[in-house]
């Protein structure tokens, strides 16, 4: 029989406000196993952690249950309490009367007769608790970054830096992201691929860094400091190894209308292609969907024109498997398609365009060679409508778009509007917005210059209609200030498209059981204290799949990621969770439903001999867990039909003598 | 009337006999009347001579008899298996229960097997033969003049509703492969779906009320293979649920039916063997229709070493919230 302790937390008002505390100990004091029960104002106190400890020893305690905040705030805490007083810390149950029952009830007697059923509860396990000794994992000292935009880049750069190896996997055939398609920053304006493009040179040339181009992580198992990832690295039909990117293939490739993505398809590029000149790595890519002699077999033209005979055709995908550490997702953003966006004229107009496209068409490498034309007749367009918030801050019965604030397009619209004043000063801009937002270093002066200096005109209120007329643009919109309605005969429309995730990141987060919030972006494990770690140990969140941020933000996150990647290689081992499954030889089937249920592969089989009482061997199939894999998710416990399978510290037991407390 | 004869697998065993293929054969054995059949194991063809039968009361399915039967001998046993057993035997071959070397497995057709209890209504008691014909049975009683019966009218419940001639299992075929069935087998359990909660209790209640808690449902289930059962496991603290209950044989079946959910070839061993003739096999229907509709069609042991969507995970699994009114 144990002896438990009962320490009941006021929380100060948190949980006294609601619950009866003296009444809960009272209570708890006749429970079966109970030798003890006291209650104080903040048991996590130095104090109360000392009334705990004094109680023990009195008390010879066995187990001890504390009535408290959530096991995520404090269990931690008072497991090394009783450890500090001589007590397994695996011997401490905390009931939750604060989040799950303070906190949501208003009457006394309520919140009272729910805290002692919780508490009933948690003394019910404790009495079937035992002792429990975590082992230790070693740590694989590799991280891997899914992703190569500049929040990749930044924290593969900063993980190298600390002398750890790391893999890059991008699935673009060149890593840079979105920032190597924007043309100047905000609020700098200084050149995005002068200062990005050294960036991914660092991280080519960094000996610790394996760039994985056009390339997809498979899938992920394992756990925190033992994850084993398996990459699809595509066929690109180019040797990598032998390309050494001199671009004649792209030049002679026959087949010359594909539509090029980087510059948004406002221009064509050849089947086999490189995506920009600062690519890196700086190797062709045969596009399949295109190329004629991957489709019909006859062609083979730029095979012939290739000096190093690096075009290879017969190149199949080949998937790497490779052990980390650590995982950082980096998989960035994209703008929304405007396709619900019929008012604006996007799909009508061809000089209706996003605000990326009007980065590309500012570039000096994009399709217009820098020089800011209408997509539709290459004219110098000389009234240019901005409109703000499109898709960002939708309302949620809209039915389209975000309710989110983009938090970019603020600033790169007052970027695009002063760089516009400013190279062609006799043009009209208009910026139309709900509000401007500019809480950043330099940014409302950057905001206000525009106003000021540039004489771009910002006009509060919403584009309602753009229809296309003739070779113009009418936009109708309300200038919610001036109290009326606008009629602007506009050259071109650039729309500020709301951003979101890239699609790929929420069959990533299942691969990773990382936990995603409604809008696909990833959840930190503390919206205000952990932002850069994901709740699944071990997996870590760089730049904009975390929310919409810019390029100083997504560069300080990826450094803060890369931080805490390095905390963690930087370790030999870490101490497992001791709750890990086991399973009775005696009572298992062999049936494989845990080991098919498994998530982290812990488990195997073997045919072992058992003597039977009739004195005959049998030769049985049993399965095995391996508690350094083993996660405790208790996945297996559930599957097996016999029951043989169980968890350390959550037996079937346990929890069925939780269910019984709180129903007596 | 069953289109082989017992001469047929007297034959087939024979030659596996000689040949070494096969020493014993897992079989029916005839019992003091001709539709109290029993399995058996025979160990020489003299044996099989004497006391084998096949007809059409050979409901027995033999799946679950060898796990229990290869752990005995080195040696290869012969065992014949109807379209339905083939399904329960690949799925205990999916869950590693027996060594598939170690059988050697003859598919035979099965055009549906009687129920004798229907034939008790019909005809009477005091059965002294039944004489199966093209399209029925002639029934010679001790008290009453001989009774033409149509097999439809005796025939088995779950054969009535047969989902497959077709065997997913075998090492070599006697007679005609059969095809997979479109069968009705739904109907029933679309008809307790359209009662109301109340009514739909209620019809369980009346029909689990009858359990006597004989186990033989679970004896016979060969999805009931467990080492050692929960029920039968005082640690296993189910075992402690359903008896907890005024109600228990609710419980036993419920608990049971998870148990086997996911993994329940329908082979409708459960009703038949059932001395209080409760549609047990409803239950477990119930599952396979939902999680057909879940997660698409799915017949547990129609393909060895399939992964059941109960234990499977995949991108496009529907979302628990989704479940719910896909359920009903």
């Amino acid at each position: 029989m144990q002896r438990i302790g009962v320490f009941v937390c006021w929380c100060g008002s948190n949980i006294a406000g609601t619950v009866d505390v003296q009444a809960v100990s009272e209570a708890l004091k006749s429970e079966p196993g109970v030798v003890f029960s006291t209650n104080y104002q903040y048991m996590c106190s130095q104090a109360g952690q000392q009334i705990i400890i004094d109680a023990i020893k009195e008390h010879k305690l066995t187990g001890i249950v504390v009535c408290s905040c959530s096991p995520r705030m404090h269990e931690a805490t008072f497991r090394k309490t009783a450890q500090a007083a001589g007590l397994n810390p695996y011997m401490v149950e905390i009931a939750n009367i604060r989040e799950q029952c303070s906190w949501i009830h208003k009457d006394m007697a309520v919140g009272t007769e729910k805290a002692i059923i919780l508490g009933r509860a948690a003394v019910a396990k404790v009495n079937l608790n035992a002792p429990l000794i975590p082992g230790q994992t070693p740590v694989t000292k590799r991280a891997l970054v899914i992703g190569g935009g500049i929040a990749g880049i930044q924290t593969a750069l900063d993980i190298a830096e600390a002398g750890f190896p790391v893999d890059i996997v991008e699935k673009k055939p060149t890593i840079g992201g979105k920032m190597a398609q924007i043309d100047k920053t905000f609020p700098t304006l200084d050149c995005a691929a002068c200062i990005l493009t050294p960036k991914m040179v660092d991280a080519a040339q960094n000996e610790n860094i394996r760039i994985l181009s056009y390339s997809e992580v498979e899938e992920v198992k394992g756990f925190v400091g033992n994850f084993n990832v398996k990459i699809r690295k595509k066929a690109r039909f180019v040797k990598e190894d032998v390309c050494t990117g001199c671009g004649i293939c792209t030049e002679k490739c026959p087949q010359k209308k594909v539509p090029n993505e980087f510059n948004l398809g406002m221009d064509n590029r050849r089947a086999v292609y490189i995506p920009f000149a600062q690519a890196v790595p700086k190797v062709a890519t045969i596009d399949a969907d295109y190329c004629t002699m991957l489709k019909t077999g006859k062609c083979g033209l730029c095979a012939k024109v290739c000096t190093a005979g690096a075009i290879d055709y017969t190149q199949k995908d080949e998937i790497i498997e490779e052990q980390y550490g650590a995982i950082v997702a980096a998989t960035g953003f994209n703008p929304i398609s405007m396709d619900k966006f019929d008012e604006f004229a996007y799909n009508q107009s061809k000089d209706v365009i996003t605000s990326l496209e009007f980065e590309r068409l500012t570039n000096a490498a994009g399709p217009t060679a820098g020089k800011l034309l209408r997509p539709s007749d290459g004219k110098h367009p000389h009234t240019i409508v901005f409109v703000q918030c499109v898709g960002s801050r939708c309302s949620s019965c809209a039915q389209k778009g975000k309710e989110y604030c983009s938090k970019i397009c603020c600033m790169y619209t007052a970027k695009h509007a002063m760089l516009t004043r400013d190279k062609y000063p006799d043009t009209d801009v208009y910026v139309f917005y709900i509000d401007v937002r500019t809480p950043g270093k330099s940014f409302d002066e950057f905001y206000r210059r525009a106003v000021e200096e540039y004489g771009v005109h910002y006009i509060k209120g919403m584009v309602g209609k753009v229809s296309p007329e003739g070779d113009k643009l009418m936009v109708q919109a309300s200038d919610l200030l001036a109290n009326k309605q606008l009629h602007i005969e506009a050259d071109l429309v650039v729309l500020a498209a709301a951003i979101e995730p890239d699609k790929t990141a929420r069959s990533l987060a299942t691969m990773l059981t990382a936990s995603m919030d409604t809008n696909d972006f990833f959840t930190e494990a503390h919206p205000k204290l952990r932002p850069v770690e994901s709740p699944t140990a071990g997996v870590f969140l760089s730049g904009t799949c975390q929310g919409p941020k810019d390029i100083p933000e997504t560069v300080s996150q990826a450094s803060a990621a890369a931080a805490k990647v390095i905390g963690l290689l930087a370790k030999d081992k870490l101490t497992g969770n001791p709750c890990v499954a086991h399973s009775d030889e005696l009572m298992c089937n062999g049936c494989s439903g845990c080991e098919k249920v498994c998530p982290y592969g812990a488990i195997t089989y073997i045919d072992k001999e058992f003597r039977m009482p009739d004195r005959t061997t049998k030769l049985r199939r049993v399965a095995q867990v391996n508690p350094a894999v083993c996660q405790g998710c208790g996945a297996c416990t559930v599957a097996c039909p016999s029951g043989a399978m169980d968890l350390n510290g959550f037996e079937s037991a346990q929890i069925i003598a939780e269910v019984d407390a709180i129903c007596r | 009337m069953q289109k082989i004869t017992r001469s047929d697998l007297i034959n087939k065993a024979k030659e596996l006999f000689a040949n070494g293929t096969v020493n014993r054969v897992l079989g029916w054995k005839a019992g003091e009347f001709a539709y109290d059949v029993t399995p058996a194991v025979f160990n020489s063809i003299e044996d099989m001579e004497k006391n084998f039968v096949f007809g059409d009361f050979c409901n027995a399915n033999f799946s679950k008899y060898l796990i229990a039967e290869t752990g005995k001998s080195a040696e290869k046993v012969l065992v014949f298996l109807k379209p339905c057993d083939t399904y329960s035997f690949n799925q205990l071959l999916t869950e590693h229960r027996f060594a598939r070397e170690k059988v050697y497995a003859v598919g035979i057709p099965c055009e549906g097997m009687l129920d004798i209890g229907k034939i008790k209504n019909l005809a009477g008691d005091g059965i002294l033969e039944i004489i199966s014909g093209e399209n029925a049975v002639t029934v010679k009683t001790l008290y009453d003049d001989d009774k033409t019966l149509n097999y439809a009218d005796i025939m088995v419940e779950r054969c009535l509703s047969c989902k497959s001639k077709k065997h997913v299992a075998y090492d070599e075929l006697i007679g005609e492969e059969g095809d997979v069935i479109d069968s009705n087998r739904f109907d029933e359990v679309e008809r307790i779906e359209k009662m109301t909660s109340d009514e739909r209790f209620a019809f369980w209640q009346s029909q689990l009320s009858k359990c006597i808690r004989c186990n033989a449902c679970r004896d016979i289930c060969p999805a009931c293979t467990c080492e050692k059962c929960v029920f039968d496991n005082p640690k296993s603290s189910v075992n402690n649920k359903a008896i907890s209950d005024s109600f228990e044989e609710k419980m036993f079946h419920i608990i049971r039916a998870f148990h086997v959910a996911g993994r329940c070839t329908d082979c409708g061993e459960c009703s038949r063997v059932c001395p209080q003739g409760i549609p047990l096999h409803l239950l477990n229907r119930k599952f396979i229709k939902d999680i057909n509709s879940f997660y698409g069609d799915y017949q547990a042991g129609e393909e060895e070493g399939s992964r059941a969507p109960l234990i499977n995970y995949t991108f496009d699994d529907l979302e628990p919230g989704e479940a719910v009114g896909r359920g009903e």
